[in-house]
């Protein structure tokens, strides 16, 4: 089933930000070598006045991917909104991802301010991908906001955690089988987005596992192929686990053993 | 005799007109300011030479050619102190640490005790760390004042205008070396803006300089002596404006507090911010048009990478060779 972001059909599942490279030039091979279908960008608030980071956002839009700016590292409503505004003009996109920060250590959504931010953005003509708790009743208060997507978190930003509530996720999922849903933070390792594909999710965004890789263009690739693998096996209906051994061999005819 | 003229007199520009100089030259220097000064992003700069360090996230050259800085520094301006520098991490960030020892070489690694005893100003605070012996840093201003005296001394000619290289080379033999103010030319360089402070905290001495790792917010605060430290480590792609963001101020100086709590009780002498000239792998060019030669593109290596790239510009100078960061030759 192939669910589209805002009337967007994307060419595979894999999102990638471009923060904390060694280099642009390793930054772009990552890229190629990935193939992701969109790059997340994040916008500082002092970036958009002096309009001095031209180069920059052009390595960027040199691409050739689909951009959704971000507002990470936002802490409230206000901020966010104002950043949003920004990366419209910047990128020339409806596209946000947005972040409302909540805590410092953990990075957690402030989901309170999420959702009134992306009821303030959504009004405004935005098309917002909220990055959002697993928790099902701020999924459907976002939903009701104006986002026709939902970012749930894996783990913690930057922490590698992988998938720290598959039980909650694997019922998001169930929830709101027609919404697109992508995977946002907290992937460490290709299989945790291998993971997450066959969950059934649509999409997983990941940027400090690449970035900070040894060798970031490599491990984009590994990524690749891993939400590859996790989108085909989904699709081909994975079997359902079991407590008892079930033989793939028939037993009938076999000699009795004693 | 050979006639050059170089146009730019920060970190790159000083250092070409030095090894032209000393290679039988007969050098100008034109620069829109007159002396050392702050329209040099050199002047912000950290002054570590610690090429086992930067290789962590950094490109092979950059650690290669950063080894010739510390002896050709020293023997240039006598500005060098040779005591290695020291890795550390919080408690919580050690993954950060061995990471970073994962990705360098040239360290030995150093215990809780050890650390104490080169730094007793950094106490028991962290137990375990990387050492690098063979590193070293300088008083960047200081350096670039006594290269600029020793060249006036030497018969080179400072003058104080606004020149276009271009036009220049019409004329004779010129090396391009303005930094990011030769984008219009380069049209691949890009500036990458970096914050720094400078604090006067006489309660703490420190011997070397100190890279605090840290996943969001990394610091490195070098000690200029006299009690006076520099802070440094942000890194900003995307955003070359000149003024320091109070985050940035906030994220610094919560880190050096939580290198020693001292710093807390410092006294701010400056804040200072550059645009530092980088092409999209962050290693410096050479690229010669006929007689026109520019070298650029240091980032965040000024000091480090400036003598190998004027030996280099040097050698396409007097040898026409083709350097291994050259990579453009117009007829």
């Amino acid at each position: 089933m192939v669910r589209r972001f805002y009337g967007t059909t994307l060419a595979n599942g894999f999102m990638l930000g471009t923060a904390q490279y060694p280099s642009p030039a390793i930054l772009a091979d990552a890229f190629k070598r990935s193939g992701a279908a969109v790059a997340t960008v994040s916008l500082r608030r002092e970036s958009g006045q002096t309009r001095a980071g031209q180069d920059f956002w052009k390595l960027i839009q040199d691409l050739g991917v689909h951009i959704l700016p971000n507002t990470a590292g936002c802490h409230s409503v206000k901020e966010a909104v104002t950043t949003a505004h920004m990366a419209r003009e910047v990128f020339d996109t409806k596209w946000i991802k947005l972040e409302v920060i909540g805590e410092e250590d953990t990075l957690q959504p402030d989901v309170f301010g999420l959702v009134e931010a992306a009821r303030i953005l959504s009004e405004d003509g935005f098309q917002v991908f909220p990055y959002t708790t697993e928790d099902l009743v701020v999924a459907d208060k976002l939903l009701n906001a104006g986002c026709e997507v939902l970012m749930p978190w894996g783990a913690p930003i930057g922490s590698g955690l992988g998938l720290n509530n598959v039980f909650g996720l694997r019922s998001m999922r169930a929830h709101f089988p027609d919404v697109p849903l992508v995977i946002d933070a907290g992937l460490g390792l290709p299989s945790q987005a291998a993971q997450a594909m066959e969950l059934g999710f649509d999409a997983v965004l990941l940027n400090t596992a690449v970035a900070k890789a040894g060798d970031p263009a490599a491990m984009a690739q590994a990524f690749a192929t891993a939400v590859s693998a996790g989108q085909m096996a989904a699709a081909a209906d994975p079997m359902e686990p079991r407590d008892m051994a079930a033989p793939s061999t028939p037993v009938i005819g076999k000699a009795f053993l004693e | 005799m050979k006639d050059v003229t170089v146009i730019g007199a920060g970190v790159a520009g000083l250092c070409v007109a030095r090894v032209l100089r000393d290679r039988g030259a007969q050098v100008r220097l034109i620069d829109r300011h007159d002396g050392v000064g702050p329209h040099a992003c050199s002047w912000w700069a950290g002054g570590m030479l610690a090429p086992f360090c930067e290789g962590e996230s950094a490109e092979e050259p950059v650690v290669r050619l950063g080894q010739e800085a510390a002896r050709w520094w020293d023997a240039q301006t006598r500005c060098v102190t040779q005591n290695g520098s020291l890795v550390v991490s919080l408690a919580r960030d050690t993954s950060d640490l061995t990471r970073f020892a994962r990705r360098t070489e040239g360290f030995d690694t150093v215990t809780q005790s050890q650390i104490a005893q080169m730094e007793p100003d950094l106490g028991d605070r962290f137990s375990k760390g990387l050492y690098f012996p063979t590193e070293a840093h300088l008083a960047p201003r200081q350096a670039l004042s006594v290269l600029r005296d020793g060249l006036i001394k030497d018969g080179v000619i400072f003058e104080v205008a606004d020149a276009d290289p271009t036009d220049h080379a019409r004329r004779g033999l010129t090396v391009d070396c303005r930094g990011f103010k030769a984008k219009p030319n380069l049209p691949d360089l890009r500036g990458v803006k970096g914050e720094m402070l400078v604090l006067s905290c006489p309660e703490v001495t420190l011997h070397r300089p100190i890279r605090l790792l840290h996943p969001r917010v990394p610091l490195y605060v070098v000690p200029r002596g006299n009690g006076i430290f520099m802070l440094g480590a942000t890194q900003i792609e995307g955003a070359a404006g000149h003024h320091v963001s109070a985050r940035a101020l906030l994220e610094l100086l919560s880190a050096a507090y939580a290198l020693n709590p001292a710093f807390g009780e410092a006294e701010v002498l400056e804040i200072g911010v550059d645009s530092r000239p980088a092409f999209a792998d962050n290693l410096p060019r050479i690229r010669r048009d006929g007689t026109l030669i520019r070298a650029n593109g240091l980032f965040r290596h000024g000091f480090l990478l400036a003598p190998a790239l004027a030996r280099m510009v040097a050698d396409v100078v007097f040898d026409d060779t083709r350097p291994e960061v050259m990579d453009e030759i117009a007829a």
